[in-house]
């Protein structure tokens, strides 16, 4: 792969313009363009966990349905086999893997949210 | 349906103040999918009257939406008013010789919407404690009143909710194991139905005007109030995506489960136990998790849809981890 620049790097140098130029702008682009600033900050943490996230992802899917198999078929297997009910809250294994999936995505799309399961601020 | 507001807005003023009466302000505060809110004031000598404009800016359609119209809108304030909710006093239902399309005006309340300053802001910290009471007592209120007939508001109790979601769910051809299991998990653990009652269907921290000294000044949003189970308002304002990180405060991120429920008993509302709440509170985050699901299908067929749509649908995952918070704690 290409790297000077590596594919991250031109997300943060276009979220860094997108900050640059925001005050100039009128208060619905400015937000806009927060958004914007933000979507690339999604890329970013993609680029940088989403290999790793979508691997281990799907070695946690394969333990629960007892199959080896790719992120997506496995994830419809997953989901078609709750909406049957032959799986559910009580399956051994189910919502820590659900959990740990869960978290992983998180940590992409939305690292500073906080929820029921947060530890508590430092 | 375009409509020039800041030009209408003077011969409104005129119509709403009398001879010699000017529009002093006007500014576009938000302006949603299909519904925009202006800020502007009536200055007659020696007066001024601060309101808000509420107009749709899209087609509506009464019989798909989920939205009341607004004249239905205006009903309901008046009705929840008479029972002591405070909701901003209309001023005005628009009509055809107002050149504004469907839209209402109302008084301006002061006060704070944004729910992150509310739940952290110091000036707010005297009165925090005492919101979730007021909400509680203020739902109460809600749930008193007799739905207006001239509303026309839609029926659905937990089992409907949850279907119309799970339908719009299986329509989006989406994969999601959480919101599958969710969706399975609460038809078998449905609460037992109770008596429906008018509900405002929006009542969260977002939509409440909160004023430092008073607390709860006013509800906004009427546009989602519809007929169905008391709990459903109790668990959305619970819901874990509008407690702007404060997950130890439930109730909007600035108040406790007890206070709530102590606030809508104490003001005559039917005893509510935690756990249907809660039920509504995962079903809430259901909800918004499929909401968020179709904010990002709505850009994928609208080239000209906005970058927030997108990313709004990078927040399902939020509603994900609250659900299997929810689930593994046994709701």
């Amino acid at each position: 792969m290409i790297d000077h620049p590596k594919a991250e790097e031109l997300t943060v140098a276009v979220a860094r313009w997108i900050d640059q130029v925001r005050p100039a702008l009128d208060p619905r682009n400015a937000f806009l363009a927060r958004v914007a600033a933000n979507a690339l900050g999604t890329v970013t943490r993609e680029l940088a966990l989403g290999p790793k996230a979508e691997a281990a992802a799907t070695e946690r899917l394969a333990g629960v349905l007892g199959r080896q198999g790719g992120h997506a078929e496995l994830t419809t297997e997953l989901c078609e086999r709750l909406r049957s009910g032959e799986l559910g809250v009580a399956t051994p294994g189910l919502m820590a893997t659900l959990r740990a999936n869960v978290l992983e995505q998180i940590a992409i799309d939305q690292p500073n949210y906080r929820h029921e399961g947060s530890s508590p601020p430092a | 349906m375009s409509v020039d507001v800041l030009s209408a807005l003077p011969r409104l003023a005129q119509r709403l103040g009398g001879e010699g009466a000017v529009l002093a302000a006007a500014e576009r505060l938000s302006g949603g999918a299909s519904m925009e809110t202006w800020a502007f004031a009536v200055e007659t000598p020696g007066h001024r009257r601060d309101l808000i404009l509420r107009r749709r800016s899209a087609p509506f359609d009464p019989d798909t939406s989920r939205s009341t119209s607004l004249a239905a809108e205006a009903a309901l304030i008046a009705a929840v008013r008479a029972k002591g909710a405070p909701a901003p006093p209309l001023a005005h239902l628009c009509d055809e010789a107002d050149g504004l399309g469907e839209a209402h005006v109302t008084e301006r309340i002061s006060g704070e919407t944004l729910g992150r300053r509310i739940v952290s802001d110091p000036r707010f910290d005297a009165v925090r404690p005492k919101l979730a009471r007021q909400c509680g007592e203020i739902l109460a209120m809600i749930h008193d009143t007799p739905p207006p007939d001239a509303a026309h508001l839609k029926t659905a109790d937990f089992l409907a909710e949850l279907g119309r979601y799970e339908e719009i769910y299986r329509t989006s051809g989406a994969e999601r194991p959480v919101l599958e299991l969710a969706f399975q998990h609460l038809k078998k653990h449905a609460p037992e139905p109770m008596p429906l009652v008018l509900l405002h269907g929006d009542f969260r921290n977002g939509n409440l005007m909160i004023d430092p000294e008073v607390g709860v000044a006013a509800v906004l949003d009427w546009e989602l109030s519809h007929i169905g189970d008391p709990a459903e308002d109790l668990g959305w304002i619970c819901v874990n995506s509008w407690r702007f990180g404060r997950p130890d405060k439930p109730v909007g991120g600035f108040g406790d489960y007890a206070d709530l429920l102590a606030g809508y008993e104490a003001a005559g509302g039917a005893p509510i136990a935690l756990s249907r709440v809660r039920a509504w509170q995962a079903l809430g985050s259901l909800k918004w998790g499929v909401m968020c699901l179709m904010m990002y299908q709505s850009w994928v067929g609208d080239p000209e849809a906005s970058v927030e749509r997108p990313m709004i649908g990078r927040r399902v995952s939020e509603t994900e981890i609250d659900l299997v918070n929810l689930l593994e704690s046994g709701l």
